[in-house]
Formats: structure tokens, C-alpha cells, sequence
């Protein structure tokens, strides 16, 4: 009786999805996708096109700010590959050891997500400027860790931690530790368990958790305009500079530049969502 | 490969896996771990293997052909280990798989490519898998994947097989083609195997011996024969298939249950104690008429026909269930229907008297 009641269902599910609506809902997937993001970010590309060609290419590609694409571009990039590393190993150890306090660990991963920017910018800036906790120690040593593009990447860093560690703690709970034990048996040695098997299974996961992270670093302003120092040409992200187009009422200037700026960060995560795409064709899991 | 585990313990906290193991596996043996969970037969497995180290303890040990290897990690021990739920490399192809333990070997001893791509399409013939070098785990079913998990275990020649319930996680049908395919490749590539498995049928069917294991201890050693023939305990009678338990009593240094007097004369043990009689289904026999003063009166509660057995339920005048199993022949002759009164005999029983067996 059971059974046949199982086949039944199974059945119709595989003739209708099991809830109805796809039109429905897929129509409004579009309508809000449009209000929120398509229309907010066509009108900025509207706004770019109220100059003319030259002006635009010239705004663009002015020394000042490229150096600030650069920047922002380069400090992201650093940022989110140190995250990338450092992230995994936090999450290692929350997945895989079981230690007092690892629950107010967990939690503290949180912080850089909740805190205003501003106010992560203000106590970066307590402990690494010139005159900070640690800033006044690595000083004496030529290592300025503000108003310097390394304190950028500070705090870049600072803000794009819990993206790597919250993509990759699923990612290594369903990694159950019988993979590696199979690999041991087989007489792989432990840098080989690491190289071969766990890199490899959780880059898909890896990758995710860096591109959040690199994303987020792209558009952060709030804490790095405090430990940037903002100098022309060495310390000035691109946000900072449309901040200032828009002071100086260059609405169309701001425009080009966020323009640049949204295109690139598109072509990027389109080409890292074509690597997804393929290592899972590679591997069978698409 | 001979095998030799010396008083082993092991315990997780405060949980007690393995008890003071002692056991014996010979060159070329299949040899089954048979119990209900935690009865430490995968502990066992995995201490043999080199995935658990006992209780320190300085008589325990773990030999391999006379040599100690209870200090050696896993990957020394050259062990071909098969989990329940396969653990492939989801990322790698099948091919890569099997080829993981030639690659990983340190450079002098790695054979070369074409070497390497010779052993897999070999084993890949073996687990009749050829031509899904070039899949992925994904696109494989479960016993496909476990026939790729035994030849990934197998390439890199190891001199004892450990598979901890490798057929677990699969449909009947397939398990019990793969336990046969199991046996057959045993005998071809004659090296030692050890089976975990909590299944009675399947470790009765493919062992040369069986280990009985019941809270982190052996019950019993023995060709599937002995163990179900002969059984040593109570578990094991009871584990070892179907079987009928009566409640009897001692008398005059007789086993007796109602007025039967069932089994052997226990002489030595005083009247009144009480017996636990086991009789198996298919050892008991049904009579319309009672004959004589060794039947038991009973009812028909249930028939069962969908089998090769008749499957046939019975209550007691002391309203205790029973099972007996009968041919189809016998079924006929006697014209059972629900709710006859019948008289049952128990032709072979066997009887443990609790406190004087242990």
C-alpha cells in the first residue's frame, strides 16, 4: 500500500513540478531583479552617456584614475587571496576540532559583516596608526600599516574574512574525513592528502568564497577611507574618487568612473562563474 | 598473509570497543567479522588496518606474517581498505581513482606512465568496468562505485583486503551478486581477505570462517558450518538466523519444557533452574494428532506461502508466539487453515542452562 502510494507521487512529481507557479514566480524573479538591481544600474550607465565619447575616455583614463583602479583592483585582488588562505584555515579548525570556546569563535567570524564600516575603519585606525598598538612597533621597522596601501589591504582583509569562512565550513563538514583516510591507505603521505584530494574538493568552494570576498573589497569604502589616508595617486581608492566627483556636483564623472569600475567587476565574476561551471563539467557534477 | 591479533583493547572514552581481542587469520582466508553495531567488528578492522591503535598495552600486539606492526601507520601496512560508503575521489575520473596509490608512491619506486595505464585498464577489465575509466563517481551507480573502490584497494597490491561492510549501502539484488563476485575474485587473486559485515547471510555464504562479536568481544570462531550448527552462546544462536525460544526448566537433570524433555541430560545441575531451549523453525514439526507425550498443543495464527518455505505462525496453550517453517508439500498434506489446532515437536533444540553456560 505504501509503496504504491510512493510510486504514485513519484510519478507526478516527475509530470508536474512539485509546486506550481513556475511562470508566476519566474516573472516575478525578473520584476524584482529589474527594481533592485537592472534599472538602478541602466540609469547609471544613462547617467555615464550624457558625456560625450572624449570626455569619458578622458575621465577614465586620467593618471589619477587609473592609479586609483589600480589600486582598488590590486589591494582587492591581495586581500581577498590572503582570505582565501588564512579563511580556510579558520574554518579547518571551527569544522574540525572540537576545543572550548570554538562557539564564540564561530560567532566572532560574524563581526566584520555586522560592524559599520565606518566604525571598523575608526578602530582599525586605533591599533594601526603611527601611533596605534601596533602600528607604533612595526613603524621603527619602515612598515607603515597606515596611510599606505598596506593598511588597505588591512582592512580589506579585515572585511572580507567571514565571506571564505562561512562558503567553506559546509564545504568541509561534507568533507568527512573518509577520503583522506582512504588516500593514507593507499600510502599517500599527508602533503599529497592535502594536495590531491582536499585543495581539489573544496575548490569550488574556495573559489566562491574568494570572488565574495574580492566583490565585497571592490566596493568597500567606509573602513579604508580611514587607514587609506587618501592620498592622489598612492592611497586613493576608486570609491573615494567618485565620492569626490560627486562633492564637486561631476555627476556624469562619477558615472564613468563607477561605469569602468561595475563592467570590469562583471567581466570577473562572469569569468570566475565560467570556471565553476567547468571544473563541475570536469568533474561530473553538473 | 597470516595474521595474528594479540590481546587488543580498545576504547573511546569511556565507551569499550574492543575487549582483549585474541585471533588468528591464516594465509589466503576470507574471513567474515560478524556482529550487531557497536560490537566493535569495524574497531577491529580499523586496528588491524592501522586507522585505530589499540589501548597501549605491552602484550597487545598486531603481526603480519610474525612482524609487528602495531606502530605502523596505515600507509606501511600495504592494506587494500573498501569502505561502506565507498569514499572515492568525487573530483578524480574512475581511471584516476584506481591509479591514486601508484601516483602517490615516492619516485623511485612510481611505475611509469604506460605501466600505470596498463594496471588500471587491467583492473578496470577486473571490476568489469572497462570503457568508465573517463566517468566520475557521480555518474556511476552504488555497486559500480564499490567495484571501483575495490580496484582502487587492489592496485596498489595489497597483501590483506579489509572490507569494513562494503556491500552495506546496497540494494539486495546487487549485494548479493557482488558477494559472489567478492568470493570468486578472492579465490582468483588468493590473497587474505577480512569481511565486516552485520549481515548473517552474507558472512554464513562467502567466509571460510566466521567471527561471532557481541560487546567488544568474540563469541565465537568457526566455519559457517560450526557457528550455525554448533552454536557457542545464546547470542550466537540467536544472531545466526530465525530461532524459537522457549522458557523451560531442569528436572531430575533433564531439560524440560511443559512435559517435553528437550535436549541432552545436564546431571550435574540442580532441578528447578531455569533453560533456555532454542529451536530453529525449519526443526520443528507440526502433527494433527498428538503424538505421544512429546508434542505441545498449539493454533494456527498466520500462514505465510510467499517464499520456498511455508512461513507458519503458531500460539501456544501458554499463549507464546512460535515460527515453524514447512515445505510447500508438507503445507498441502496437512490442509492447514487459520485457526486449527495443531500439536508441534520440536525435533532438535538446543538448551542453555543461564547461569552454568557463561
Amino acid at each position: 500500500m505504501l509503496e504504491k502510494q510512493g510510486k504514485f507521487m513519484s510519478n507526478n512529481a516527475r509530470s508536474k513540478a512539485m509546486l506550481p507557479g513556475f511562470r508566476l514566480t519566474m516573472g516575478y524573479t525578473l520584476l524584482y531583479l529589474s527594481l533592485i538591481v537592472l534599472i538602478p544600474l541602466s540609469a547609471l550607465f544613462l547617467k555615464a552617456a550624457t558625456m560625450d565619447w572624449n570626455d569619458f575616455y578622458e575621465t577614465i583614463t586620467s593618471r589619477r584614475v587609473v592609479a586609483a583602479y589600480r589600486l582598488t583592483f590590486g589591494a582587492s585582488l591581495i586581500a581577498a587571496l590572503i582570505n582565501t588562505v588564512f579563511g580556510a584555515l579558520v574554518a579547518w579548525s571551527i569544522v574540525r576540532y572540537r576545543f572550548p570556546g570554538r562557539q564564540l569563535l564561530d560567532a566572532i567570524i560574524d563581526l566584520p559583516f555586522a560592524m559599520p564600516t565606518a566604525v571598523s575603519g575608526i578602530a582599525l585606525m586605533a591599533i594601526y596608526a603611527p601611533t596605534g598598538l601596533i602600528g607604533k612597533h612595526l613603524l621603527p621597522y619602515g612598515i607603515k600599516t597606515a596611510i599606505s596601501p598596506l593598511g588597505i589591504v588591512i582592512a580589506l582583509t579585515f572585511i572580507g574574512l567571514p565571506f571564505v569562512v562561512r562558503t567553506l565550513q559546509p564545504a568541509l563538514e561534507e568533507l568527512d574525513g573518509e577520503a583522506e583516510q582512504a588516500a593514507a591507505s593507499l600510502g599517500a603521505n599527508r602533503w599529497q592528502t592535502f594536495w590531491r584530494i582536499i585543495v581539489p574538493s573544496l575548490m569550488p568552494s574556495l573559489l566562491t568564497g574568494f570572488t565574495l570576498a574580492f566583490a565585497r573589497a571592490l566596493g568597500e569604502y567606509g573602513s579604508v577611507i580611514f587607514v587609506a589616508g587618501n592620498i592622489p595617486m598612492k592611497t586613493e581608492i576608486a570609491s573615494l574618487l567618485i565620492i569626490s566627483k560627486l562633492d564637486d556636483a561631476d555627476v556624469p564623472g562619477a558615472a564613468a568612473i563607477a561605469v569602468v569600475m561595475l563592467s570590469v567587476t562583471f567581466l570577473i565574476l562572469l569569468v570566475v562563474q565560467g570556471i565553476q561551471w567547468w571544473s563541475q563539467r570536469m568533474t561530473g557534477r553538473a | 598473509m597470516s595474521i595474528e591479533i594479540k590481546n587488543i583493547s580498545k576504547s573511546f572514552g569511556s565507551f569499550t570497543a574492543l575487549k582483549d581481542i585474541s585471533l588468528k587469520i591464516e594465509n589466503g582466508e576470507l574471513i567474515s567479522l560478524l556482529g550487531p553495531s557497536g560490537s566493535g567488528k569495524t574497531t577491529l578492522l580499523r586496528v588491524i588496518a592501522g586507522m585505530e591503535s589499540p589501548d597501549p598495552n605491552p602484550d597487545s600486539q598486531v603481526l603480519f606474517f610474525g612482524e609487528d606492526v602495531a606502530r605502523k601507520p596505515v600507509g606501511d601496512r600495504k592494506v587494500g581498505f573498501v569502505f561502506q560508503h565507498y569514499a572515492l575521489f568525487k573530483h578524480m575520473s574512475v581511471f584516476e581513482n584506481i591509479a591514486f596509490g601508484l601516483r602517490v608512491r615516492p619516485r623511485s619506486q612510481r611505475p611509469a606512465e604506460s605501466a600505470i595505464r596498463d594496471k588500471v585498464h587491467s583492473l578496470l577489465n577486473l571490476i568489469q568496468l572497462e570503457g568508465f575509466g573517463n566517468r566520475f563517481p557521480k555518474q556511476l551507480s552504488g555497486g559500480q562505485r564499490q567495484r571501483v573502490a575495490l580496484a582502487r584497494a587492489l592496485a596498489i597490491e595489497p597483501q590483506v583486503l579489509l572490507l569494513d561492510e562494503p556491500f552495506g549501502a546496497l540494494d539486495a539484488k546487487v549485494r548479493k551478486g557482488l558477494r559472489d563476485w567478492l568470493r570468486s575474485l578472492h579465490d582468483e587473486l588468493n590473497t587474505t581477505t577480512i569481511l565486516v559485515t552485520h549481515d548473517q547471510e552474507e558472512a554464513l555464504e562467502v567466509s571460510d570462517r566466521v567471527v561471532v562479536m557481541n560487546q567488544a568481544r568474540i563469541e565465537q570462531v568457526g566455519a559457517p558450518d560450526d557457528v550455525f550448527h554448533q552454536p557457542a552462546s545464546e547470542f550466537v544462536i540467536d544472531f545466526l538466523g530465525n530461532v524459537n525460544v522457549f522458557h523451560g526448566r531442569v528436572n531430575q537433570g533433564q531439560p524440560v519444557l511443559e512435559n517435553i524433555q528437550v535436549g541432552g541430560s545436564r546431571e550435574s545441575i540442580p532441578d528447578g533452574e531455569k533453560a533456555n531451549v532454542y529451536v530453529r523453525p525449519n526443526d520443528i514439526s507440526i502433527d494433527r494428532t498428538p503424538t505421544g507425550k512429546s508434542s505441545m498443543a498449539a493454533t494456527v495464527t498466520r500462514i505465510n506461502r510467499a517464499g520456498v518455505h511455508a512461513k507458519i505462525s503458531l500460539e501456544l496453550s501458554s499463549k507464546e508466539e512460535i515460527r515453524v517453517d514447512v515445505s510447500m508439500e508438507q503445507l498441502q498434506e496437512l490442509h492447514l487453515q487459520l485457526g486449527d489446532s495443531v500439536f508441534v515437536h520440536p525435533n532438535k533444540a538446543r538448551v542453555f542452562v543461564p547461569d552454568f553456560t557463561i
